[in-house]
């Protein structure tokens, strides 16, 4: 009982100068602020991270890092810093700045703050011990929250293009009255055959379109999902009372269709685009002819 | 609610107006494959462009009536079809197989009067 007692106490007391010895190297860091912080530019520089970046502004942000990290160290809390971290990423994503930068200057700055906290206590190892002791984890949180941020702010701008992406490569086009076109390039992965399925019902419902042509010559490999999907799209578009022609299969794509035994009964294929659009002209009752043979007749 | 049965020359038109019950839907099934043969028409047209959703009973209903509706003379045309239905409706299991459709009421009327002109024109299957 006692033994329990002592040693809650003990912890107690641990976790008390555990909060002083932070204040304490707070205190000190905040003292020694500018030539810390010139210090650690310098070895920035030195290291060759940040080249995208002039020596005036990574000074700057220096700066602003050094403040936000003293001030997580004495908090406790990395908010701050976490706010501070992401918009950071949002400043330099654009400028070609890598994960393993961003990490290395935390990393140095976190050796240089160690350094000067081997300087002030060379005297007294027992006393750096448990200054180390306190900032050390504090130290690697934060280094943590940084390199977590960047590399969640970097997956959010590639989440955005590939948004944009899809959005932009699956264009419906109307070229005659009542006729569609849907050029198809690149791989496409089930969410892509969603949208692009989604797009063409709404766009045969708004363009009142009776024949698509669906060209996938710019697809270089299909999966049996994926073809399947091909095979509800055209039903489902036949469904909206419109005819779905699919030109452009290559090779491959014909080799694995058949190879993995999809039902390709109910697709309507020609060739090429060219071939594509002729068929679905006749379909519509369409006939181009060239004007010299078209004149005499009228 | 009972949908109500338009006849339009040679042609019956249904057009659902909310969505239906199951027996709402047998009741119009009944009752197109009994006014085909009253009516003696050539051509049935069922208007679903109110419906939002279609379940399985709702598909296999309208693929009966069209399958039936042609074993008395009459070819079934669904028009107005959503999307979004029918994207569901071409989900594994479910199939409106052989069941004509077009985009709509216009629409299903042109493709009926074109099968009936190549009927007459003596070009079966056309």
């Amino acid at each position: 009982m006692a033994n329990t007692q002592d040693f809650a106490t003990l912890a107690e007391a641990r976790l008390e100068t555990t909060a002083s010895r932070l204040r304490e190297l707070v205190a000190h860091l905040r003292q020694q602020r500018a030539q810390l912080r010139e210090e650690w530019a310098r070895l920035i520089t030195e290291a060759k991270l940040l080249t995208a970046m002039t020596k005036e502004e990574i000074f700057a942000e220096a700066t602003s890092v050094y403040d936000n990290y003293v001030e997580a160290l004495e908090t406790g809390t990395s908010e701050a810093l976490q706010a501070y971290a992401r918009s950071l990423s949002e400043r330099i994503i654009p400028r070609g700045v890598e994960t393993d930068e961003v990490v290395g200057i935390v990393l140095l700055l976190r050796d240089v703050l160690a350094r000067s906290l081997f300087a002030k206590y060379r005297t007294d190892f027992e006393v750096l011990s448990r200054v180390l002791d306190a900032y050390e984890p504090a130290a690697n949180r934060i280094a943590i929250t940084v390199a977590v941020g960047f590399v969640q702010e970097r997956e959010r701008v590639i989440r955005e293009q590939q948004e944009a992406i899809r959005e932009l490569s699956t264009p419906v086009l109307p070229v005659r009255e009542r006729l569609l076109i849907l050029p198809i390039i690149g791989l496409i992965d089930r969410q892509r055959a969603r949208q692009l399925t989604e797009q063409l019902l709404h766009a045969i419902r708004t363009n009142r379109a009776k024949v698509v042509v669906m060209d996938i010559t710019g697809v270089p490999a299909m999966d049996s999902n994926v073809a399947n999907h091909l095979v509800q799209t055209v039903e489902a578009s036949r469904l909206l009372g419109a005819t779905v022609i699919v030109t452009g299969l290559s090779p491959e794509i014909a080799q694995t269709l058949v190879t993995i035994g999809v039902d390709l009964r109910t697709m309507h294929t020609v060739g090429d685009l060219q071939g594509g659009i002729e068929e679905a002209e006749r379909l519509l009752g369409l006939d181009v002819v060239p004007i010299t043979e078209a004149t005499p007749r009228t | 609610m009972a949908v109500p049965i338009l006849k339009q020359g040679q042609y019956l038109i249904a057009s659902i107006q909310d969505a239906l019950t199951d027996a709402d839907l047998q009741q119009l099934r009944d009752a197109l494959v009994a006014q085909v043969g009253r009516h003696r028409s050539r051509g049935v047209i069922v208007d679903i462009t109110a419906l939002d959703v279609m379940d399985s009973f709702a598909v296999r209903t309208v693929r009966d009536i069209a399958h039936m509706t042609r074993l008395r003379g009459a070819e079934t045309v669904i028009v107005g079809m959503q999307p979004e239905v029918a994207l569901s409706v071409v989900q594994p299991g479910l199939s409106l197989e052989g069941v004509h459709a077009a985009l709509d009421l216009e629409e299903g009327l042109a493709f009926l009067d074109e099968k009936a002109t190549a009927a007459r024109g003596g070009r079966p299957g056309a």
